[in-house]
């Protein structure tokens, strides 16, 4: 893309916009966003999921790219390195921690993820998805990952390697770290600019079934699709009214933290690859269109196609009860692969395979910001940064495997860094651009070499009302949690004084937090020294 | 689905694919694009480049 010289044709632009749109894309798009659409009743989710796109996601994502080039400047790829450059505190570099913990603990599951649509892909080339009714899909689902008791997820007896997730998990984290390894992300990225309009094909099959099921079980008449996009759409539902249905801060939350989560915001993967980017490419165009991908992705087509299916399949409380907000997608995409005229099995396992290839080039992604801590902090070569993250995350993502039992260590990790550890990131973040850094001179990084001009109401918006934003939903959220729990489920609080499970996962990220700690204070000292050495201070 | 559903539906879907549809023409529109737009997966990190020279 990048060739000077190189005659531009309609052919090669658009294979600009499709790498663009397609590195946005993920798990987040078709699996995680369903799966909290459902959780809280479609639409009243959207209500706050595109106030968070408009004032949080798109306006941060624009900050992470300025601040990321802005850093890369004075030699720092590192977001640790890259806080210090832009806030003369001892503490900026060690806010870094949770920028290398987020993108790291997110891969210890996100991998895990991965390996599941890599073995429903093969499951559906060998025919060995042929279930009957709705419910076996669940069962086979439930007893693929483990649901019903920790250490359970190793295999189904009886079915081979077709039947182990860990098989499947061991096979995509060997893909993954021989492709770091080597350095041959460029070849995903080749491939993936053909696979990724075949996903979107794929995709748009499965919805043109999704809207034409009708009613498929005769019996049950209210389960039909009209009823399913009722359910994704409707404001106001059975049970509560527009307003009431709002009363929800950790719904606000969540929504917050899918539109970072989808758009890679608040993951500190921005900040560093756009620290490699020269200072005259366009970062405003390149975040602008990598959202709007990302987010017809999401909402036209993961938003169409996958809640409608599975009220179809499966009825609304079902779709409440759901055990993860990942689970929702494997156990409602292969109903309507096997609703499908001819070629379900076909469909399934290219649209399976394809998911698995856009969640390569996100996990690809996420070990880059430590790897550049790694070397640019402790002077590490890339393989050893690359064969000391393996261990790492290897560690991480048995512990995910292992404590299988209700999803417990996955949901656990997804909320506190996957939601909540995004969110506070994503805060700091903003308040460093508006505020520190200051956001005319933010903008003015954000205008070099820019294809359009960002409306400066953005100005006010990433100064004022995105921190504002974030931090009422923050309070809102504490002090339901712990003065107003709702009846039923325990809170996220609760959860940890009363899970062992909860606990253990909480654990886990205190201790990969501390260990990133470490290497920060051992990076910083070696940022001090080299600077004591060149005879000058940091800029 | 109530008109509200649909409302909502329709603002939605139609929102997000005109943000794209506008985002396409704005690459397709301007010159030399293509040299200076970038996504994550394009950008091939300086340390790779050093593990590869001899």
């Amino acid at each position: 893309m990048n060739q000077t010289g190189m005659k531009e044709t309609w052919g090669t632009r658009l294979g600009v916009i499709l790498a663009v749109t397609g590195s946005a894309v993920g798990l987040g798009n078709f699996l995680r966003f369903p799966g909290l659409a459902a959780k809280y009743d479609g639409g009243a989710f959207m209500i706050p999921y595109f106030i968070a796109f408009l004032l949080l996601g798109l306006p941060i994502a624009w900050t992470e790219w300025a601040m990321g080039r802005y850093g890369g400047r004075y030699g720092y790829n590192s977001s640790p390195g890259i806080f210090r450059v832009l806030w003369r505190n001892r503490a900026a570099p060690y806010v870094g921690v949770l920028a290398m913990v987020v993108p790291v603990m997110i891969y210890m599951y996100y991998v895990y993820i991965e390996a599941w649509c890599l073995a429903y892909a093969v499951r559906y080339l060998f025919g060995a998805m042929g279930f009957e009714n709705p419910q076996q899909f669940r069962e086979f689902f439930a007893k693929f990952t483990g649901i019903e008791e920790d250490g359970a997820a190793w295999a189904i007896e009886g079915q081979g390697v077709l039947g182990s997730g860990v098989f499947f998990l061991v096979l995509c984290f060997v893909l993954n770290f021989v492709l770091i390894y080597r350095g041959l992300s460029k070849g995903i990225e080749w491939f993936c600019s053909w696979a990724m309009p075949a996903l979107l094909v794929c995709a748009v099959i499965v919805l043109i079934r999704v809207l034409t099921l009708g009613t498929p079980d005769p019996q049950r008449p209210e389960l039909n699709v009209l009823d399913g996009l009722g359910y994704m759409w409707n404001p106001a539902t059975e049970r509560l009214g527009f307003l009431e249905s709002l009363r929800k801060p950790e719904m606000w939350m969540e929504a917050a933290g899918q539109i970072f989560f989808s758009l890679s915001v608040g993951f500190g993967i921005i900040i560093t690859y756009a620290s490699y980017l020269k200072s005259d490419d366009d970062i405003a165009l390149s975040g602008l269109t990598a959202c709007a991908g990302n987010e017809f992705c999401e909402v036209a087509l993961g938003g169409l196609m996958i809640v409608p299916a599975a009220f179809v399949f499966f009825g609304h409380e079902t779709l409440q009860a759901s055990e993860s907000t990942f689970a929702l997608g494997f156990v409602t995409l292969p109903n309507v692969f096997g609703k499908l005229p001819a070629g379900g099995d076909l469909i399934g396992f290219l649209f399976f395979f394809l998911l698995f290839l856009a969640a390569v080039t996100s996990s690809l992604s996420m070990l880059q910001p430590a790897i550049a801590l790694l070397e640019e902090g402790l002077g590490l070569r890339r393989r050893a940064s690359v064969a000391m993250l393996g261990f790492i995350t290897a560690v991480g993502s048995a512990f995910v495997v292992y404590f299988s039992k209700d999803l417990a260590a996955l949901d656990t990790i997804d909320f506190w860094v996957g939601t909540f550890g995004i969110y506070v990131l994503a805060l700091f973040q903003v308040i460093l651009f508006g505020w520190i850094l200051g956001v005319d001179r933010g903008f003015e990084e954000l205008d070099r070499g820019a294809e359009i001009r960002v409306p400066r109401i953005f100005k006010f918006i990433i100064k004022y009302v995105s921190p504002a934003y974030l931090l009422a939903v923050f309070l809102a959220w504490a002090y339901q949690s712990l003065f107003a729990p709702p009846a039923g489920k325990p809170s996220r609080l609760q959860a940890i004084v009363e899970n062992r499970t909860v606990q253990l996962s909480i654990g886990m990220i205190l201790l990969v937090s501390a260990l990133f700690a470490l290497l920060i204070a051992q990076s910083v000292q070696r940022w001090r020294a080299t600077e004591r050495a060149a005879g000058g201070d940091k800029p | 689905m109530t008109l509200g559903g649909w409302i909502a539906m329709l603002l939605s879907v139609g929102g997000v694919t005109a943000l794209l549809g506008w985002c396409i023409y704005k690459v397709l529109a301007t010159p030399e694009s293509t040299q200076h737009l970038h996504s994550q997966a394009d950008i091939t990190t300086p340390d790779i480049l050093d593990e590869r020279s001899p």
